[in-house]
């Protein structure tokens, strides 16, 4: 594609070089990388989410020097950093938003990918190992808010730990085995907080393995199609550095009106009440992110289906590159798949929102309805678009696609 | 435009299903209703005078079975608190009796507060207090104003993010303590429970704690029960979030800061991308 | 970028230095709050005083207490020793300071000093040593009843903290 390499000019850089070709990798697979000139504005979530990792990982490292992991003191220690620490207020506020604006930033890029067909060949893998990140940042962020030992954080970490007990036979020895008591208690705490440490770092590792299938087939784009010659892309610096800075710096923009203006607003302030084991708060919800998974789980009225009703949710997206049977990529020009996509997106908010609903009557009837949907658009709708979907004509290429846009 | 008209058609079904659907919880209690206070919005500050106001009526009132217990006396004398004087908190933390020890010979012992410790709570554990309130806990009251809340529901809930609004906790306070009435006809409560309009189920065990002119103000500010409502409750959200003005002085500044740079990179993404033929 | 002219900074130059002077500044803002919240907080600042009782010290006797979170010996000193002490001419000594400057007046039997030798931080031993007063295990400093260094690698004297007699048997440090 682009045919410039680093060349090193210096006699120092010459001999580093020679034995640690670092800066040229960063040159071409960094800042020289081809990307497609058509890329839109969705595509600066990768950027984002690298950096809320990053700012993540910072932000806990920080807390965890001043917060305390046992179930006596784990609810002052966080106020303690609410009060007493320089900047622990903005430290802990900007860690508990920052969950949230992580997992806002994964689903749009989920969504993109899942629109501009970003999952299908010859991207299988790096899907998949998306799939994989997501499942980490959820198993992260039901850690992380069990830390500060609130009610929501004991009842939240008990109703999920639960889960496992629908597992025929060994379900309650690998619950004890989670809690290593016989509740939720000291011992849980503690280790949540060990594995809440160690997964972002997971995470990250994941994350580079990820931007590796990324770097091997390049980006995919809003056109779908194929990159043929070096007039459809650009280098990644400055394009798309300044494009996703742009970007990011008006996503932050969202983040910072959270922290400093609403900080509990996505958070439940059952959670400022200090756990207690012999009290389940009236309603309990999780947090924002996890609601259409709740949904499903609830809808189902066998506990062990509902498990595995709410874990497939998540398995079936790593069968997408499988099941989507379209030979076009990009939504723009398959008219039906654009349509159904839309509805899949409604039946998402629609599932989050009765997640955060009452298991009662008519919220359990639609969350059933949604459920099935769900399952209908990846299992019956994906296979079928193929073969009765019509696409458009494709542009000739990425550079046609910009300069002749075809009338809508 | 079809895609829109078969999307739109199916948001509103979706709509129209879930609004429909009935809710079966047994949404009696009232909601409490937004109160205005001196801390709300983007510039928003605790009005000094009713947070000593409110933090009087705490003493002299609530003490007697509420804790306080993440409150340092010191915070009385910092920034952005209820403004007294450092010479003043410790006068205020001289009066409190805390428990410390063991000294030389083993022993706990009592000693005048310190500038350093946290109010005490009025019981020395759970259980003592259970014994002394018939069965109930009065809940500690550092982080009460954020610990407490009432449902908005859609879409009031969306618009509340864009107009800033976090004073549920406060409003619940502000109205739990003025929400006592007598209970609907044909309902007995036992002596120990009373009937409050926005506590959930309605029976709470705390009877009504204040009466006009209980608490004397020396600033001439209305002794009503009202008053001291508003005050302890304003009191009590500084008790839980006592950072809030430098969280929106900071937080202006970082908002002025990313609108700023974001008009920079628009400006420069702009430039850089002018030599990109097909491109604005 | 592109430009390497020498000549008068152009608009666009202008727009990229404003853009990137921009981003460091919120960059180094927002590391200070990450370096801040490791200083010691408001509440470990407020515990930075505490009482003693004198009164059941003996004459002769070492006692260690804990002071933000570091040990202060009192050393309850017989004349003998103060004699001693106050023998020795100050301007010999590596660090010089006359034992009148190490005690509060009239009272001058008792010294308090921070347990921690100025050396690398270890506790040095009482009533020991060549000069009758500390010894340090780690590295060899020797401290004399006044604790000012005599021997050994330690730069400075041990280190008197701030303290007032609050009556003639109570002191407060800090």
């Amino acid at each position: 594609m682009s045919g410039q390499t680093y060349r090193p000019q210096s006699r120092f850089m010459k001999w580093f070089e020679a034995r640690l070709p670092i800066v040229g990798f960063v040159y071409s697979d960094f800042l020289n990388y081809p990307t497609p000139r058509n890329l839109n504005y969705w595509w600066a979530y990768g950027g984002i989410l690298t950096f809320m990792l990053v700012a993540q990982i910072v932000t806990g490292v920080v807390l965890a020097m001043h917060y305390t992991p046992t179930a006596t003191a784990a609810f002052d220690s966080v106020e303690h950093i609410m009060r007493d620490v320089n900047y622990g207020w903005l430290l802990r506020y900007l860690h508990a938003n920052g969950g949230s604006m992580f997992f806002l930033a994964v689903y749009i890029h989920m969504f993109r990918g899942l629109y501009y067909g970003s999952y299908k060949d010859p991207r299988e893998v790096l899907w998949i190992l998306g799939v994989i990140i997501y499942l980490l940042m959820m198993a992260t962020a039901f850690m992380g808010y069990v830390l500060p030992w609130g009610q929501m954080s004991f009842w939240a970490a008990t109703v999920i730990t639960n889960l496992f007990t629908a597992i025929p036979l060994v379900g309650k020895s690998i619950t004890q085995w989670l809690w290593g008591g016989y509740a939720v208690d000291n011992p849980t705490l503690v280790r949540f907080f060990s594995l809440h440490y160690l997964l972002p770092f997971m995470i990250f590792g994941v994350v580079i393995l990820h931007i590796w299938a990324l770097h091997v087939p390049g980006n995919n784009n809003p056109a779908g199609i194929d990159v043929k010659s070096d007039k459809d892309t650009l280098p990644f610096h400055p394009y798309m550095t300044v494009k996703d800075n742009f970007a990011l710096v008006c996503f932050l923009i969202l983040f910072a009106w959270l922290v400093f203006y609403i900080p509990n607003y996505l958070g439940h302030s059952d959670n400022y009440i200090p756990a207690n084991p012999l009290q389940t708060p009236p309603h309990i919800v999780p947090e924002w992110y996890l609601l259409p998974f709740y949904a499903i789980l609830r809808a189902i009225p066998h506990k062990l289906l509902g498990v595995i009703a709410l874990f497939a949710s998540i398995g079936v997206l790593v069968f997408v590159p499988w099941l989507d049977t379209s030979k076009v990529r990009s939504a723009r020009f398959r008219p039906l798949y654009k349509q159904f996509f839309w509805i899949l997106v409604i039946c998402c908010i629609g599932l989050g929102y009765l997640g955060s609903k009452p298991p009662e009557g008519g919220y359990v009837i639609a969350a059933r309805i949604l459920t099935a949907y769900y399952f209908f658009h990846f299992l019956v709708i994906l296979p079928l678009l193929g073969y009765v979907e019509k696409p458009r004509p494709l542009p000739a290429s990425i550079t046609e696609a910009v300069l002749k846009p075809r009338k809508a | 435009m079809r895609t829109l008209n078969f999307a739109t058609l199916a948001t509103l079904a979706t709509l129209a299903f879930v609004a429909a659907t009935p809710s079966l919880a047994a949404e009696t209690t009232a909601k409490p209703e937004r109160q205005s206070w001196s801390f709300a919005g983007p510039f928003g500050t605790y009005d000094r005078g009713q947070l000593q106001r409110g933090f009087k009526v705490y003493r002299e009132v609530c003490s007697v079975c509420h804790g306080l217990k993440l409150v340092a006396f010191r915070s009385l004398a910092e920034p952005g608190g209820p403004g007294f004087t450092a010479a003043q908190a410790k006068t205020v933390a001289g009066e409190f009796r805390i428990n410390d020890g063991p000294n030389d010979r083993g022993e706990m012992f009592e000693r005048p507060g310190r500038l350093s410790d946290y109010i005490p709570s009025p019981d020395a554990n759970e259980q003592a207090a259970r014994a002394i309130y018939n069965g109930a806990l009065p809940p500690d009251l550092s982080v009460i104003a954020k610990a407490r809340s009432y449902e908005v529901g859609f879409p009031g809930f969306i618009l509340d993010a864009f107009k800033q609004y976090q004073e549920s906790g406060v409003d619940f306070v502000y109205a739990y303590i003025t929400g006592y009435e007598n209970p609907p006809a044909g309902v007995s409560l036992p002596p120990t429970q009373y009937w409050n309009r926005v506590f959930p189920g309605h029976r709470t065990a705390m009877r009504p704690p204040l009466q006009k002119d209980q608490v004397e103000y020396s600033d001439g500010t209305p002794q009503t029960i009202e008053q001291y409502s508003r005050d302890v409750a304003a009191f009590l959200m500084w008790a839980a979030e006592p950072h809030l003005e430098a969280r929106k002085r900071i937080g202006f500044q970082v908002m002025i800061f990313l609108v700023v740079f974001a008009g920079l990179l628009y400006f420069t993404k702009k430039k850089i991308w002018s030599k990109v033929e097909g491109h604005a | 970028m592109a430009t390497t002219s020498m000549a008068e900074p152009t608009r666009r130059d202008f727009l990229y230095i404003a853009t990137a002077t921009m981003g460091a500044v919120g960059a180094a803002a927002t590391v200070w709050p990450l370096i801040s919240q490791m200083n010691p907080d408001a509440s470990v600042l407020a515990l930075a005083s505490s009482e003693v009782n004198l009164a059941p010290i003996e004459e002769g006797q070492i006692i260690t207490i804990k002071w933000r979170g570091k040990p202060v010996f009192i050393f309850h000193r017989t004349k003998k020793t103060i004699d001693e002490a106050r023998a020795v001419k100050s301007g010999d000594l590596p660090d010089p300071q006359p034992d009148e400057a190490r005690v509060k007046k009239g009272h001058d039997q008792w010294l308090v000093l921070v347990g921690v030798c100025t050396h690398l931080g270890c506790v040095p031993l009482g009533h020991q040593g060549d000069y009758n007063g500390w010894f340090c295990p780690c590295h060899g400093s020797h401290y004399d009843s006044s604790g000012r260094i005599r021997k050994g690698p330690a730069p400075t004297n041990l280190e008197v903290p701030p303290y007032e007699f609050v009556s003639d048997t109570m002191i407060r440090i800090g």
